[in-house]
Formats: structure tokens, sequence, C-alpha cells
């Protein structure tokens, strides 16, 4: 039997997993605050752009919008043929395209900043 | 000799979709599952307001004012809850995935997972404290 | 010894004269401390003889027991009646073939086990002369844990992904597998792989759980299943991204 290339697309949702699991309650967290109208001092628009304007912080950003978006399709797709989407490779290409559309656009964004 | 008996055995279907409805460990496990469409949805929320951030500071003051929805509010406050199921399940399961032997035993479980959720605590505080929460 | 009337609602089936399977009521007496096994015992005995299932060591290690009690796969030789108050539902394990009443068709799950290669191959051959293997207690409790599978099915009763994927190998073939991997004296890891780390291998695991919530031995097939994941990963990469490294 042939040996599956599950492992390309299971590298990065398990480092996504993690990430995400380290990461998304503190910034949930923090956009809760400025929701509620107690916004943190960063996120002043001065403050945030000139976060968001270093290198390294539009690194990190992409980097975590990648790896938290294919975590999330990969945990989809899981779930879609988990409750009968039987249509994998589809589902499977939907879900992956989309985590690198919403990359892409961030990518996008991060080079106007 | 005696006759033979005909086998004719017999399969159970599992229902497609509501299989995970016969037990609680399978509706907690679904509830694991499905944590993934609020920190996907929430990322999306982070990507909008790169897109607001990069076209100025209005399209940045709007983003932020939307965000004080109550549909905005409601809808963080489910995906804190989501994301911090993940968290809780993710560092739960971590011990399992990468045991560390030493010597002739293992680090037990708890130990692990109780690193990752003092590294989670202490990860969140300073984040907190760097974007002046407080 | 206080003694305790039981309801038992077992699922029959016969392949010659039922078109499908149906409950049958069994009401005995029974002593309280008996185990459920005890109870079919008593009903095979006593009220009807063509009640069929497997059992043997009574004690939790030969693993021919297992079925589904109120819906959970367990041992029936494990499953004590003061832990049932109510009427107890007892049915074949689940996701396995009914051949009759509670006995099911196992031969997938056996042609599964050798499909793993589960012997040792040394990494190279050993003459006699040369002696026993060593193997230090730090190298034996590194797999020692998945060694004590008494192949009882109740993981793959359990599985939602076997359940919902038969042609998936399932969590005791795995473990199994890991089992050699992990031991120092074996290099047959890369054969394995042939069958672990294909799609029909450990990649149909989402890392429900639910095998190592019912394992009655405590092996923990879930932690196995994630290791070779991990393991077959890191192979994966090493192969396509540096495929000058020697195999």
């Amino acid at each position: 039997m042939a040996r599956s290339n599950k492992p390309i697309v299971w590298g990065p949702f398990a480092a996504g997993g993690t990430l995400t699991a380290f990461l998304t309650p503190v910034l949930v967290l923090l956009t809760l605050l400025v929701a509620l109208g107690h916004a943190p001092e960063l996120f002043a628009y001065e403050r945030m752009h000139a976060f968001a304007g270093h290198w390294l912080a539009k690194l990190a950003i992409a980097a975590t919008v990648f790896l938290s978006l294919w975590s999330t399709a990969h945990r989809l797709r899981i779930t879609c043929y988990d409750l009968g989407i039987r249509a994998d490779t589809l589902v499977a290409t939907v879900v992956y395209a989309g985590a690198l559309a919403g990359t892409a656009a961030s990518v996008l964004y991060l080079t106007r900043i | 000799m005696a006759e033979e008996v005909s086998r004719r055995p017999y399969q159970r279907e599992v229902p497609r979709v509501r299989w995970f409805l016969r037990h609680p460990r399978y509706v907690r496990y679904m509830f694991r599952e499905v944590t993934c469409l609020f920190i996907g949805a929430y990322t999306l929320v982070l990507v909008a307001g790169l897109g607001a951030l990069s076209q100025g500071p209005a399209a940045y003051q709007g983003f932020l004012e939307s965000l004080a929805s109550p549909a905005s509010i409601l809808f963080h406050v489910l995906a804190l809850g989501f994301a911090a199921y993940h968290s809780v399940t993710w560092f739960n399961l971590t011990p399992k995935a990468l045991p560390l032997q030493v010597g002739e035993g293992f680090v037990p479980d708890g130990v692990i997972a109780g690193a990752h959720y003092a590294g989670w605590g202490l990860l969140s505080l300073a984040l907190l404290a760097l974007a002046g929460a407080f | 010894m206080s003694e305790r009337r039981v309801e038992l609602e077992v699922l029959r089936y016969n392949p010659e004269t039922d078109r499908e399977p149906r409950f049958q009521r069994y009401s005995i007496r029974c002593p309280e401390e008996w185990v459920v096994l005890d109870a079919l015992n008593h009903v095979k005995e006593t009220a009807d003889p063509t009640l069929s299932y497997r059992w043997s060591c009574h004690m939790a290690v030969c693993g021919s027991c297992g079925m589904m009690i109120d819906g959970e796969p367990k041992l029936a030789c494990k499953s004590f009646l003061r832990d049932y108050p109510g009427v107890i539902r007892i049915e074949p394990l689940a996701h396995f073939p009914i051949e009759r009443d509670l006995v099911t068709v196992i031969d997938d799950f056996m042609a599964k086990l050798a499909r793993v290669k589960p012997y040792l191959i040394p990494k190279q051959e050993r003459a006699l002369g040369e002696g026993e293997y060593r193997q230090t207690p730090a190298e034996l409790k590194k797999y020692k844990q998945y060694t004590l599978c008494i192949n009882c099915m109740l993981c793959y009763a359990a599985c939602p992904e076997y359940g919902l994927i038969p042609k998936f190998i399932g969590p005791a073939a795995i473990s199994l597998a890991h089992r050699y991997n992990q031991d120092s004296r074996d290099g047959g890891r890369r054969e394995r792989e042939e069958e672990i780390a294909a799609a029909e291998g450990v990649w149909e695991c989402s890392f429900a759980g639910a095998c190592s919530e019912v394992c009655p031995e405590h092996v923990d097939p879930a932690s196995a299943l994630q290791q070779v994941k991990i393991a077959s990963t890191v192979d994966w990469y090493k192969e396509h991204l540096m495929p000058w490294l020697k195999k």
C-alpha cells in the first residue's frame, strides 16, 4: 500500500494547533477588551501601525495567520468527513485553498503597512 | 458429519451524521473539533483588522468601532470559550504524543501538561502587559 | 451473600432464521457480586442454551468476552452487576459484523494484526553463537505498555473512525506495530511504514481518544497512534526535504 502524503498537511496542522493553543485565547481576550471599550494602548492606530510595520512583527503575524487558518482548515476537513461528507478531495481543496487565500490577503495587507 | 451451518453475518449500520450523539464521549470530541470554526473565524477577523490597518486611520477606527457591536461581543465571548477549550484539550493530549522517558520512568503526564499550562499563563500575562492592558 | 433480580436485554441473531437482530429479555436471580459474564452463563445454563457468546479466562486476560454493555465496549468478565442498577442492555461489539447472537466476525481484525509484521525484524542478521539480545530496563520500559494488548477489540468498537471507515487499520494494529518499532532489538520500522503510514493506516485517526478510554489493559493505543503520526511526519519531511540523507 502506498505511503500517504498526509504528513505534508499534518505537520502545519500540528504546529498550528500548538500555536493557537498558546496564543489564540489571549488574542481573543485582547480583542474583547477593545470591543468592550477598554482597548489596551497597543491598539491605538499609531502604536499598532508602528508595531505591524516592523519586519519581525510582519513575519510573526503572517506565520500566525497561516498556521491558525491551516489548522482550522485541516480540522474542518476531518470534521466534514466525520459528518458524512465523503468528497474528501473536494473538501480538502476548498479548505486548504481558503487557508492560503486568507494568508495571502494578510501578507498583502502587511506589505502595505 | 453434521450439516454445514450457513453463515450470514449481519452488518449493523453506523448513522452517517448522528453517530456522535450516541455517547457523551463523541459529543465532547465533536465539540473539540468545532473549536476550529471559532479559531478560524477569529483569525479572519484579525485579517480584516490588518486590512483596515493598511488602509489608514479612518478605516482602522471604523474597524475598532465595528468590534463594539453586540454581535461582535457575543462572538468574541464565545470564541474565547471555544479557544480555551481547544487549549485545554490540546495541552492535556500533548503528553500522549510526546512522552518523555527519563531513565526507567516517564515524566508524569500531569507535569508535561502542567508545564504547558504554566507557559500558556505566563505568555498570556506577558502579552497582556506588553499590549498595555494593565 | 445477597441476591438480586437482574434483567438482561440481549441482542439475538440467528443467521439461519432471522432477517435481522432483535432483543430478547431474560430475568434471573443472581448473587450481587457477579459479573455480566456470570449472568450470561447462568442464562445459558438454566434458561436458554441457544445463547451464543465468546468467553474463556473470566479474569480479563484472554480478551474473548468483549461486548457492548449499556452501549459501552466492555469485557463481560470485568463488568460488575452492582454497577448496572437497571435493565442491562447487552449487544455484540460495535462495528463488527454479527456472526450469531453476541459472537462477532473478527477476520478483519486478525488480518490487520498480521499486516503490521508483529515480530522482531532485526537490524542485522544475528548468528545463534553471538548469544542473546541484551536490553536494559529503560529500553524495555520504552515499549512495555504496548505489549499488554490482549486483542479484545474494545478499541475498535469504540473508535469512531473505524465505525465510519472499516478499512482503517485501527488502534490495536498500529499500537502493535509501535510496540515493535520501539523495541531496541528491532530494525523493521521502515518495513512497517508501508502499512502504517498508508492512507488507511494511522492517518485515518483523528485522535478522538475513545480507544484509550475503553482499553481494559491501559495500553493507551491513542498515545501510540500520535507517536506514530509524529514519527511518520518527521520521516516524510526528512525524505522529501533532505533526500541525500541515507536511509
